[in-house]
């Protein structure tokens, strides 16, 4: 329970958390104050000099001294000012400072509109320039595909590198020189190396850092048209606000959720969505029309009735469903062809991982953290994931999660938590205990001990650190000393831990980890102390898919081989993604019908009969089930042409054409997430994460416009001066208007963080209960897996042999890439030009036995064919292990575990 | 007259020399004594720090933390970057091992690990000189680990010369802690201070080498000895360093509380040409200036100089005759906080290089009266504002020379020029303000 105290701010007494400091208390009680540098998840280091109030000694003292908020713990009894005129002059003498070389070149500026220090300026109320000198100006840097860079325009803030190094662990970003010449920078022109650099754009409180991507494709924030939404690009589930203009997606931002990833994103979440935008999206349905051998273009009218009645002619009609898409789409396209004939489009492999994964956690007595909640563990350990690259903002999370031990030392020296630059002194290189067991190095190396193997080796580790916690838990054998040292001080630094971690995941294919990290949990819990595990799921609804439950694709292998089918509805899925290209053309060709609903041209809607356009994430809306559970929902952003709708809406119209009128009931999203829930139970609770889409404020809508959104009644006039109705939601309270109640919606529908005064992303501190905590309403979503607590699983005993390296075979192993794994980000022009070329990854030991060195190039022979890949060096790998990377564009599809044989290339 | 550091002993930097006149003796006697009895005795002295702040070194030793799990440090700082000061490199230059045997002493009060002598980059010579006398104490097991066999002692620290590059912010004690540790030098906000998260976040002290060096004449004579030197409330002697327009300048060792005429006059020789005295800054560039009509009947100690309106900070006594530029003067100590402000927080980063580009316009001729009220103005928002004193430093020569010497300053600038009120009304079309208001402000 936090202490409470009472200060009196400007004559009014106030009942305040004692533990933070006084910026953050005034910022919670909604009062406004100027500042720059501290930063709700980063803390205080007080070098704006911003925030300065008047503080007073006791009631008798009238004179006061300037003190800086930021710096200033909360103590009973005290008394300040923020209105006092010292204080006013002062904060407005610091506007005044930064403006003597900040260039006023908003109008130009991407920034503007959104700027924090903007917002600052106003609200200090300086406005009359009486520095009559040249600005000092700098050379900008080209930072990459993502980030704009133009230094002219920094006030020293130091956030930005306060972010990059001390936050997000990079280090190519930095301060260099003095006095007022200070510069942020790399030490070179370069492409910032850090996954988590984008963020630069919102931790920046003016526009030195701005969005590249936006910048391609220019709107200011209030022409925008927002919506609430949900990452697509991997499983962690983070919240985003997406942004239209013209047709086009603009934008993403972080939108705030004290649950999920707070106030950041990766790099690949922020900047992937221009996939949307793609030249490949496919915008009209395309039907094979008789007698001709290509598709060709068709109205929505026509495609459905053709489908319809390709559906009403087939004898079989099977379904393909996809981790990517929604829990309704799915479903409906599971009421369509019935559950027997439903098959999830990933490999029996995956799915059942995944399904362990799940049951592990629904039917086990240890809970799933969620990502904020991994910030606060104490200890960590990490079997088999290169989290950077599978979860990035866990890896963030993680890398946060090491200062929980060290920060504690603070306590005893009287230090608050929030002094940060203090905190950091007294802490020193010291970190909290992270444990990272992968085949190959990875970036979370740099804050852990690391354990190199083959998933066999990180899976006996597993166990071994089970084994030596509890000693009924099934023990591998034959351990070599390594992994017995190891595995004890594991063991001892979990047994010390208040909040222990354990992190796995199906990356490597491995289902022995997956049981290995639960039998860590089980010993901990059997030894009677407090254990989280936390599984990563590779794609947005993984999880959903895997709680829907049903067949994998390879049983729809063996169905076709057993069944004659004449149809198959592939929905949001290139199969060509999810295993070896011959087994799946095989399988194609088994069908007559190929109906694809999709929205990127991709290898199976090339083969596809039919393709039905549907919205990507921005033009839909649905549910997605996080890695931890959390139902999210997330709204169409934009309305881009009539023929682009939901698969579910797609799936539907069909279904009722065809003769399925019942389904003629289901007429907003709504209903088919009722009917999924009656069907499901276990889904209960989803259609309350939000309001449903009758609801309204003072008989209004939410509106997805801000209202100073400009250019309404211009931007249709090339085609009609008559301003057009705009687009009716029907799903849900939202509407694609600028009309609509202005004050703060519920938590899950918020377009936009915009407050009187505070233009810019900081505005999230008006929508927070307290600054950093949950948002007003509580933090969106809902966790539909917790813990049985009185459940007893037993453990697992599949303790597989130690990995002995075969003469002239390797072993590969799946390597993943932020930039390059993920299957829609990689059309984003950005994205693109940093996914890393095809390669193989070998061991300095093997390339040097291989006598090849970095680039030069190998055979691979692989399934009975030869791949030809040039050479990166790791200087982790074991000997006899080759990092295959999956999923790679360029790169074949492979079925895990595999062995190949590798030999050089004759010049 | 009582010396204690600049002995008229010749090759006293020789620790051979050094050690027959009784050096590191004291370490003897103070390690005779337990660590609370060695800092006693320092804070009866009433021994004041030399490098600028006068606090009571005995009192600063005792925040120290009496247990502790990490290890305890002690810096000397003799960075020495104020202009106009000089001192502390007579000491390595004419006295080191007095600063050594200071540092062991100092050390072992406080119960450090190691002490670290921050000297400043330029001092190319005087490290070299310094390095020399601590290679030697080392050699005579003096100092490490065969200091134990030596002084029959469990107790055991270490020395290390760490040679700065150059920034004046270095000198600022928490910088100075940065620097060491590899870091940039940027102050750090306290509290905490450096008696609990100093350097590498272990407790330190930090004192000024002059401080340290009166250290072993305190232990050997008696606290009683030492506070009967000088100004009872800033007993012992004070290294001034007089330069500018004096026919002798050099270091003087005088007790404190030596009349500032007196140094100047009958030590530093007087001004050249007998021409009279328009300015003096009695402790380096950045204290506040005095009149030459201010500074009859002034004592040179901390106290008395408050009283005076200015500071004693490190003893460097800048004098300035009746042909002194001043604004010339002023311009060219503003350049130098400009210059080495770190950068960290916005007053000092911004107002000095605006202090600045005025000064220097006024000493072009094209300034106006406006920019001294301009001056003034971002002087008195800097002053307290900032992270570390620096940013004091720089304001108050900017506030006190103008204000002290403002015909002066009159002189140099133009008459007001009015800014047509339509420029500004355009200046202002965008703001909520009221006309009236503005012309107001």
């Amino acid at each position: 329970m936090a202490k409470m105290a009472k200060i009196i701010i400007d004559g009014k007494t106030y009942e305040v958390d004692s533990s933070k400091n006084l910026l953050e208390t005034i910022l919670s009680l909604k009062l406004n104050l100027q500042y720059f540098c501290w930063h709700p998840a980063m803390g205080s280091v007080g070098a704006c000099r911003q925030c300065a109030v008047k503080k007073y000694r006791d009631e008798n003292d009238k004179a006061g001294k300037l003190f800086m908020a930021c710096m200033e713990p909360v103590v009973d009894g005290m008394r300040v000012s923020i209105e006092d005129p010292e204080a006013k002059e002062f904060r407005a003498g610091v506007i005044e400072w930064l403006m003597t070389n900040h260039p006023h070149d908003c109008p130009v500026c991407d920034e503007g509109g959104e700027c924090h220090l903007q917002d600052m300026t106003l609200m200090s109320g300086h406005n009359y320039r009486r520095f009559r000198y040249k600005k000092r100006t700098y050379r900008n840097q080209y930072l990459g595909p993502f980030l704009h860079h133009e230094m002219n325009r920094c006030i020293q803030c130091y956030r930005c590198v306060r972010f990059y190094r001390d936050y997000a662990g990079g280090d190519d970003l930095n301060v260099f020189g003095v006095h007022s010449s200070v510069y942020f920078g790399r030490h070179e022109d370069g492409v910032l190396e850090n996954e988590f650099a984008g963020n630069l754009v919102e931790v920046c409180p003016t526009g030195v850092f701005t969005d590249n991507t936006l910048f391609q494709h220019y709107t200011r924030k209030w022409d925008l048209t927002s919506a609430p939404s949900v990452c697509v690009h991997c499983g962690v589930g983070c919240n985003t606000l997406a942004g239209e203009r013209y047709g086009k997606l603009r934008r993403i931002l972080t939108r705030y959720n004290g649950q999920v990833n707070g106030y950041f994103l990766c790099d690949r979440g922020r900047f992937g969505y221009e996939f949307v935008n793609s030249e490949k999206r496919i915008r009209k349905p395309m039907l094979r029309l008789s007698g001709e051998n290509r598709l060709s273009e068709a109205d929505e009218e026509t495609a459905i009735t053709e489908i319809s009645a390709i559906i009403k002619s087939s004898r079989k009609v099977m379904g393909i469903g996809s981790p990517r898409a929604s829990l309704e789409a799915n479903f409906t396209l599971r009421s369509l062809v019935s559950e027997r004939n439903f098959y999830w489009g990933v490999p029996e492999q995956e799915f059942s991982l995944l399904t362990k994964e799940m049951n592990i956690l629904r039917q086990g007595s240890i809970r799933t953290p969620s990502l904020r909640e991994i910030e606060k563990c104490d200890v960590v350990v990490i079997l088999g994931e290169d989290l950077t690259n599978t979860a990035p903002m866990i890896a963030l999370a993680v890398r946060q999660s090491v200062r929980q031990v060290p920060v504690q030392s603070a306590t005893p020296y009287k230090i608050p938590h929030w002094q940060d630059a203090a905190v950091r002194e007294l802490v020193q290189d010291e970190k909290g205990p992270v444990f990272v067991a992968t085949p190959y190095a990875t970036k979370l190396d740099s804050v852990a001990r690391t354990f190199r193997g083959s998933a066999d080796e990180i899976a006996r580790l597993g166990y071994a650190i089970a084994g030596a916690i509890s000693s009924d838990a099934p023990k591998a054998d034959n351990l070599n000393e390594e992994v017995c040292v190891l595995s004890e001080s594991i063991s001892k630094a979990l047994n010390k831990a208040e909040r222990p971690l354990i992190i796995a995941g199906q990356s490597l294919k491995s289902e022995a980890i997956v049981n290995a990290a639960a039998n860590i949990a089980y010993a901990m819990r059997k030894a009677g102390k407090n254990v989280e595990l936390c599984y990563t799921v590779p794609e947005c609804n993984s999880m959903g898919m895997v709680m829907m439950g049903g067949k994998a694709l390879d049983q729809a292998f063996h169905a076709v081989e057993k069944e004659a089918m004449d149809t198959l509805i592939i929905m949001e899925n290139d199969l060509f993604r999810r295993d070896e290209k011959q087994a799946v053309d095989r399988f194609l060709k088994r069908f007559k019908n190929i109906i694809v609903l999709d929205y990127i041209e991709n290898a199976t809607t090339e083969r596809a009969t039919a393709i039905i356009p549907v919205g990507s994430f921005a033009e839909s809306d649905g549910t997605f089930v996080n890695n931890e559970g959390r139902a999210q929902r997330f709204y169409q952003v934009f309305v881009p042409n009539k023929e682009i709708k939901e698969s579910w809406r797609w799936v539907r119209n069909i279904m009722v054409t065809s003769g399925m009128k019942e389904f003629s009931r289901w007429k907003n999203l709504l209903d088919y997430t009722q009917a999924l829930i009656k069907e499901m139970p276990y889904f209960t609770g989803i259609d309350t994460i939000t309001p449903p889409p009758g609801f309204r404020i003072a008989g209004r809508k939410i509106p997805r416009e801000p209202y100073r959104y400009s250019g309404r009644t211009a931007m249709h006039a090339d085609k009609t001066v008559h301003e057009p109705k705009p687009p009716e939601d029907v799903d849900s309270p939202m509407s694609f208007t600028m009309e609509g109640y202005r004050g703060q919606p519920p938590s899950s529908l918020i377009p936009f963080f915009w407050s009187p005064g505070w233009n810019s992303a900081q505005a999230i501190n008006k929508y927070q209960i307290e600054v950093g905590g949950p948002l007003h309403g509580g933090d969106p979503g809902k966790r539909l897996i917790e813990p049985l607590p009185n459940a007893k699983p037993s453990y697992f005993t599949d303790v597989p042999k130690a990995f002995a390296p075969r003469e002239g075979e390797w072993m590969l192993v799946p390597v993943y890439h932020i930039f390059g794994s993920d299957e829609l980000s990689v059309h984003s022009p950005g994205v693109r030009e940093l996914v890393p070329k095809p390669y193989i990854m070998l061991s300095p030991d093997d390339a040097a036995r291989l006598q090849v060195t970095s680039d030069s190039e190998l055979e691979l022979g692989i399934g009975g064919q030869v791949e030809r890949l040039p050479v990166k060096i790791n200087l982790g790998l074991r000997p006899g292990l080759a990092g295959y990377p999956v999923t790679l564009p360029g790169m074949s599809v492979v079925r895990f575990p595999v062995s190949v044989k590798i030999s050089g290339v004759k010049k | 007259m009582e010396k204690i550091l600049l002995l008229d002993i010749p090759n006293y930097h020789r620790i051979d020399v050094y050690r027959e006149h009784g050096g590191y003796e004291t370490v003897k006697k103070a390690y005779s004594m337990s660590p609370d009895e060695v800092i006693d005795e320092v804070k009866k002295s009433g021994l004041r720090g030399r490098g600028g702040a006068s606090f009571l070194t005995g009192l600063k030793w005792s925040f120290m933390p009496k247990t502790s799990d990490k290890p305890k440090y002690l810096c000397i700082n003799g960075d020495e970057s104020e202009p106009g000061s000089f001192k502390d490199r007579q000491i390595f230059e004419f006295n080191p091992h007095a600063l050594i045997e200071g540092a062991l002493i100092a050390c072992y009060a406080i119960q450090a690990k190691a002490a670290y002598i921050y000297v400043r980059g330029e001092y190319h010579n005087w490290i070299e000189m310094l390095q020399k006398a601590l290679d030697d104490a080392y050699s005579m097991g003096l100092v490490g680990e065969k200091m134990k066999e030596t002084f029959q002692t469990p107790y055991e620290c270490n020395i290390y010369i760490h040679k700065g590059a150059g920034a004046y912010i270095c000198g600022e004690e928490s910088s100075l802690m940065n620097s060491i540790e590899g870091k940039r030098p940027y102050p750090r906000v306290k509290p905490p201070f450096p008696a609990q998260n100093g350097l590498w976040g272990c407790p330190t002290t930090i004192n000024n080498v002059e401080t340290i060096s009166n250290i072993p004449a305190i232990i050997k004579n008696g606290w009683q000895w030492f506070s009967r030197i000088g100004e009872p409330r800033h007993p012992g002697t004070l290294l001034f360093g007089v330069s500018g327009h004096v026919m002798k300048p050099g270091v003087y060792e005088l007790p404190s509380g030596v009349l500032l005429t007196d140094l100047i006059y009958n030590y530093a020789g007087g001004v050249p040409g007998g021409k009279k005295i328009k300015c003096v800054i009695p402790g380096g560039s950045s204290m506040p200036p005095l009149r030459g009509d201010q500074i009859e009947g002034v004592k040179m100690d901390a106290e008395s100089l408050k009283a005076a309106g200015s500071a004693i900070g490190t003893g460097g006594v800048i004098v300035m005759d009746e042909d002194t530029d001043l604004v010339r003067v002023l311009a060219r100590i503003t350049k130098f906080y400009y210059h080495e402000s770190c950068g960290q927080c916005t007053p000092c980063r911004e107002g000095t290089g605006w202090m600045l580009k005025a000064l220097n316009r006024i000493a072009r001729g094209q300034g106006t009266t406006s920019d001294l009220e301009l001056l003034i103005d971002v002087a008195k928002n800097i002053e307290g504002n900032t992270v570390c004193a620096l940013g004091d430093a720089a304001a108050w020569p900017v506030k006190f020379m103008i204000t002290r010497f403002r015909d002066e300053f009159e002189k140099a600038v133009k008459k007001e020029v009015v800014m047509p009120v339509a420029s500004m009304v355009h200046s202002m079309r965008h703001t909520a303000l009221p006309l009236a208001e503005l012309k107001k402000n």
